[in-house]
Protein backbone atom coordinates (compact mmCIF):
# COMPACT_ATOMS: atom_id res chain seq x y z
CA UNK A 1 0.00 0.00 0.00
CA UNK A 2 1.22 3.81 -0.42
CA UNK A 3 2.18 4.53 3.07
CA UNK A 4 1.44 8.17 2.26
CA UNK A 5 -1.96 7.91 1.25
CA UNK A 6 -2.99 5.88 4.53
CA UNK A 7 -1.58 8.14 6.62
CA UNK A 8 -2.84 10.93 4.14
CA UNK A 9 -6.44 9.54 5.30
CA UNK A 10 -5.63 8.77 8.97
CA UNK A 11 -4.67 12.26 9.49
CA UNK A 12 -7.66 13.74 7.65
CA UNK A 13 -9.97 11.33 9.38
CA UNK A 14 -8.59 12.38 12.61
CA UNK A 15 -9.21 16.40 11.86
CA UNK A 16 -12.69 15.45 10.57
CA UNK A 17 -13.64 13.82 14.30
CA UNK A 18 -11.94 17.25 15.80
CA UNK A 19 -13.93 19.42 13.70
CA UNK A 20 -17.22 17.51 14.25
CA UNK A 21 -16.36 16.72 17.76
CA UNK A 22 -16.06 20.68 18.64
CA UNK A 23 -19.28 21.11 16.37
CA UNK A 24 -21.09 18.47 19.28
CA UNK A 25 -19.20 20.35 21.87
CA UNK A 26 -21.07 23.64 21.20
CA UNK A 27 -23.88 21.87 20.51
CA UNK A 28 -24.59 22.19 16.83
CA UNK A 29 -25.72 19.70 13.84
CA UNK A 30 -23.27 18.42 11.05
CA UNK A 31 -23.63 21.72 8.55
CA UNK A 32 -22.63 22.30 4.79
CA UNK A 33 -18.97 22.67 5.78
CA UNK A 34 -18.88 19.31 7.61
CA UNK A 35 -20.29 16.68 4.40
CA UNK A 36 -17.70 19.21 2.30
CA UNK A 37 -15.53 17.66 4.52
CA UNK A 38 -17.01 14.23 4.61
CA UNK A 39 -16.32 14.12 1.06
CA UNK A 40 -13.47 15.36 1.11
CA UNK A 41 -11.98 12.15 3.58
CA UNK A 42 -14.03 10.12 1.45
CA UNK A 43 -12.84 10.33 -2.02
CA UNK A 44 -9.15 9.87 0.03
CA UNK A 45 -10.21 6.87 1.11
CA UNK A 46 -11.43 5.88 -2.67
CA UNK A 47 -8.34 6.40 -3.76
CA UNK A 48 -7.05 4.07 -1.57
CA UNK A 49 -9.70 1.77 -2.65
CA UNK A 50 -8.87 2.14 -6.13
CA UNK A 51 -4.81 1.99 -5.36
CA UNK A 52 -5.68 -0.95 -3.35
CA UNK A 53 -6.94 -2.75 -5.94
CA UNK A 54 -4.70 -1.58 -8.69
CA UNK A 55 -1.83 -3.69 -6.55
CA UNK A 56 -3.84 -6.53 -5.79
CA UNK A 57 -4.31 -6.39 -9.76
CA UNK A 58 -0.86 -6.10 -10.74
CA UNK A 59 0.13 -9.31 -8.26
CA UNK A 60 1.17 -7.57 -4.98
CA UNK A 61 -0.20 -9.17 -2.21
CA UNK A 62 -0.63 -8.39 1.51
CA UNK A 63 0.71 -10.25 4.56
CA UNK A 64 -2.07 -11.11 6.30
CA UNK A 65 -4.41 -12.35 3.54
CA UNK A 66 -6.25 -10.47 0.32
CA UNK A 67 -9.72 -11.02 1.86
CA UNK A 68 -9.35 -9.35 5.52
CA UNK A 69 -7.00 -6.43 3.77
CA UNK A 70 -10.34 -6.26 1.04
CA UNK A 71 -12.93 -6.33 3.58
CA UNK A 72 -10.83 -3.63 5.44
CA UNK A 73 -10.31 -1.50 2.54
CA UNK A 74 -14.50 -1.25 1.90
CA UNK A 75 -14.91 -0.95 5.67
CA UNK A 76 -12.78 2.57 5.44
CA UNK A 77 -14.45 3.52 2.07
CA UNK A 78 -17.96 3.03 4.00
CA UNK A 79 -17.36 4.17 7.45
CA UNK A 80 -17.64 8.21 6.79
CA UNK A 81 -20.61 8.33 4.31
CA UNK A 82 -22.61 6.11 6.24
CA UNK A 83 -22.05 8.21 9.30
CA UNK A 84 -22.70 11.13 7.20
CA UNK A 85 -25.87 9.77 6.24
CA UNK A 86 -27.10 8.98 9.59
CA UNK A 87 -26.31 12.49 10.58
CA UNK A 88 -28.44 13.83 7.84
CA UNK A 89 -31.47 13.03 9.96
CA UNK A 90 -30.57 13.87 12.95
CA UNK A 91 -30.38 17.12 13.10
CA UNK A 92 -28.95 17.81 16.48
CA UNK A 93 -25.38 17.87 18.32
CA UNK A 94 -25.52 14.19 18.29
CA UNK A 95 -25.28 14.17 14.37
CA UNK A 96 -22.18 15.62 15.26
CA UNK A 97 -20.81 13.21 17.27
CA UNK A 98 -21.88 10.41 15.09
CA UNK A 99 -19.73 11.56 12.27
CA UNK A 100 -16.31 12.11 14.67
CA UNK A 101 -17.64 7.96 16.39
CA UNK A 102 -17.56 7.32 11.94
CA UNK A 103 -13.88 9.59 11.24
CA UNK A 104 -12.62 7.94 14.42
CA UNK A 105 -12.95 4.58 13.26
CA UNK A 106 -11.64 5.21 10.10
CA UNK A 107 -8.44 6.09 11.86
CA UNK A 108 -8.43 3.05 13.57
CA UNK A 109 -9.38 0.71 10.34
CA UNK A 110 -6.01 2.84 8.28
CA UNK A 111 -3.87 1.28 11.67
CA UNK A 112 -4.98 -1.92 10.58
CA UNK A 113 -4.83 -1.41 7.11
CA UNK A 114 -1.26 -0.35 7.16
CA UNK A 115 -0.41 -3.77 9.69
CA UNK A 116 -2.61 -6.33 7.15
CA UNK A 117 -0.91 -4.89 4.16
CA UNK A 118 2.82 -5.35 5.55
CA UNK A 119 5.84 -3.69 4.59
CA UNK B 1 -17.11 9.09 22.07
CA UNK B 2 -19.60 7.42 24.40
CA UNK B 3 -18.89 8.72 27.38
CA UNK B 4 -20.56 12.20 26.28
CA UNK B 5 -23.73 9.91 26.27
CA UNK B 6 -24.86 11.47 29.86
CA UNK B 7 -25.09 14.75 28.99
CA UNK B 8 -28.80 15.83 28.29
CA UNK B 9 -30.82 15.31 24.87
CA UNK B 10 -32.23 18.40 23.47
CA UNK B 11 -35.90 19.06 24.38
CA UNK B 12 -37.26 17.90 21.32
CA UNK B 13 -36.35 15.28 21.60
CA UNK B 14 -38.73 14.05 24.37
CA UNK B 15 -41.50 14.34 22.34
CA UNK B 16 -41.57 10.94 20.85
CA UNK B 17 -40.84 8.86 23.98
CA UNK B 18 -40.14 5.15 21.47
CA UNK B 19 -38.11 6.81 19.56
CA UNK B 20 -34.50 4.98 20.18
CA UNK B 21 -32.80 5.90 17.09
CA UNK B 22 -32.74 9.23 17.98
CA UNK B 23 -30.76 11.19 19.57
CA UNK B 24 -27.98 10.10 21.89
CA UNK B 25 -29.21 7.00 20.58
CA UNK B 26 -28.48 7.47 17.04
CA UNK B 27 -24.64 7.08 17.93
CA UNK B 28 -25.57 3.84 19.81
CA UNK B 29 -26.71 3.03 16.03
CA UNK B 30 -23.84 3.49 14.38
CA UNK B 31 -21.76 1.33 17.03
CA UNK B 32 -24.03 -1.31 17.08
CA UNK B 33 -24.32 -0.99 13.57
CA UNK B 34 -20.40 -1.09 12.76
CA UNK B 35 -19.75 -3.98 15.50
CA UNK B 36 -22.45 -5.93 13.56
CA UNK B 37 -20.97 -5.79 10.01
CA UNK B 38 -16.86 -6.45 11.97
CA UNK B 39 -18.28 -9.32 13.82
CA UNK B 40 -20.09 -10.68 11.37
CA UNK B 41 -17.65 -10.52 7.85
CA UNK B 42 -14.98 -11.70 10.84
CA UNK B 43 -16.75 -14.86 11.13
CA UNK B 44 -18.00 -15.45 7.63
CA UNK B 45 -14.57 -14.85 6.41
CA UNK B 46 -12.96 -16.83 9.12
CA UNK B 47 -15.89 -20.30 8.74
CA UNK B 48 -15.56 -20.55 5.31
CA UNK B 49 -11.52 -20.27 5.09
CA UNK B 50 -10.74 -22.39 8.25
CA UNK B 51 -13.71 -23.55 10.08
CA UNK B 52 -11.98 -26.30 11.96
CA UNK B 53 -9.18 -24.48 13.46
CA UNK B 54 -11.22 -23.21 15.83
CA UNK B 55 -15.00 -23.98 15.66
CA UNK B 56 -15.41 -22.68 19.09
CA UNK B 57 -14.55 -19.16 18.69
CA UNK B 58 -16.22 -18.75 14.84
CA UNK B 59 -19.53 -20.18 16.33
CA UNK B 60 -19.37 -17.29 18.97
CA UNK B 61 -18.19 -14.14 16.65
CA UNK B 62 -21.09 -14.95 14.45
CA UNK B 63 -23.89 -15.07 17.82
CA UNK B 64 -21.98 -12.05 18.82
CA UNK B 65 -22.93 -10.62 15.18
CA UNK B 66 -26.76 -11.96 15.78
CA UNK B 67 -27.02 -9.84 18.67
CA UNK B 68 -25.14 -6.92 17.93
CA UNK B 69 -27.46 -6.84 14.73
CA UNK B 70 -30.76 -7.74 16.50
CA UNK B 71 -30.03 -4.55 18.92
CA UNK B 72 -28.95 -2.59 15.72
CA UNK B 73 -32.69 -3.58 14.47
CA UNK B 74 -34.77 -3.27 17.23
CA UNK B 75 -32.71 0.63 18.10
CA UNK B 76 -34.06 1.90 14.51
CA UNK B 77 -37.64 0.08 14.86
CA UNK B 78 -38.29 1.77 18.36
CA UNK B 79 -41.27 1.21 20.71
CA UNK B 80 -41.87 -0.64 24.03
CA UNK B 81 -41.09 -4.10 22.72
CA UNK B 82 -37.97 -3.00 20.60
CA UNK B 83 -36.53 -1.64 23.99
CA UNK B 84 -37.57 -4.56 26.04
CA UNK B 85 -35.75 -6.99 23.58
CA UNK B 86 -33.25 -4.62 23.25
CA UNK B 87 -32.50 -4.53 26.74
CA UNK B 88 -32.34 -7.88 27.04
CA UNK B 89 -30.12 -8.97 24.21
CA UNK B 90 -27.62 -5.78 25.84
CA UNK B 91 -27.37 -7.90 28.98
CA UNK B 92 -26.73 -11.32 27.15
CA UNK B 93 -24.29 -9.05 25.61
CA UNK B 94 -22.26 -7.59 28.39
CA UNK B 95 -22.28 -11.81 30.19
CA UNK B 96 -21.10 -13.04 27.06
CA UNK B 97 -18.56 -10.24 26.91
CA UNK B 98 -17.59 -10.61 30.57
CA UNK B 99 -17.51 -14.84 30.54
CA UNK B 100 -15.56 -15.00 26.87
CA UNK B 101 -13.38 -12.31 28.82
CA UNK B 102 -12.75 -13.87 31.89
CA UNK B 103 -12.20 -17.30 30.21
CA UNK B 104 -9.16 -16.48 27.72
CA UNK B 105 -7.94 -14.27 30.42
CA UNK B 106 -7.69 -17.35 32.91
CA UNK B 107 -7.07 -19.59 30.35
CA UNK B 108 -5.36 -18.04 26.92
CA UNK B 109 -5.26 -21.59 25.58
CA UNK B 110 -9.58 -22.00 25.57
CA UNK B 111 -9.90 -20.57 22.15
CA UNK B 112 -7.43 -21.20 19.35
CA UNK B 113 -8.45 -17.76 17.58
CA UNK B 114 -9.54 -14.62 19.01
CA UNK B 115 -13.51 -13.45 18.77
CA UNK B 116 -14.73 -10.05 19.00
CA UNK B 117 -15.23 -10.59 22.59
CA UNK B 118 -11.38 -12.08 23.53
CA UNK B 119 -9.82 -10.16 26.67
CA UNK B 120 -12.77 -8.07 27.18
CA UNK B 121 -12.90 -6.54 23.71
CA UNK B 122 -9.17 -5.60 24.30
CA UNK B 123 -8.62 -5.79 20.38
CA UNK B 124 -11.51 -3.58 19.80
CA UNK B 125 -10.35 -0.79 21.81
CA UNK B 126 -12.70 -2.41 24.95
CA UNK B 127 -15.81 -1.22 23.23
CA UNK B 128 -17.53 -4.59 23.39
CA UNK B 129 -17.62 -3.79 27.38
CA UNK B 130 -18.45 -0.20 26.72
CA UNK B 131 -21.12 -0.84 24.44
CA UNK B 132 -23.82 -2.66 26.30
CA UNK B 133 -23.70 -0.30 29.58
CA UNK B 134 -24.28 2.67 27.44
CA UNK B 135 -26.28 1.10 25.50
CA UNK B 136 -28.74 -0.29 28.96
CA UNK B 137 -27.91 3.07 30.12
CA UNK B 138 -29.55 4.38 27.26
CA UNK B 139 -32.62 2.23 26.83
CA UNK B 140 -33.23 2.98 30.86
CA UNK B 141 -33.50 6.78 29.98
CA UNK B 142 -35.54 6.38 27.12
CA UNK B 143 -38.24 4.99 29.23
CA UNK B 144 -39.15 7.81 31.48
CA UNK B 145 -38.07 10.43 28.63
Amino acid sequence: MLDALTIAVAAAALALAAWCGYAAYRDQPTKDWHFIGMAVVSLLALAQLVTGIVQLARGERPEQGMTIFIAYLAGAFLAVPAAGFLSLSERTRWGSVTVAAGAVVLAVLEVRLYDIWGS
Amino acid sequence: MTDTDTTQATAGDEKRPFDLGTGPGRVLVWFYGVFTVAAASRSIVQMILDFDRAPLAYVLSAVAAVVYGFITYSLVRGGERARRTALVCCAAELVGVLVVGTWTLVEPSAFADATVWSYCGRDYLFIPVILPVTGMMWLRRARTA
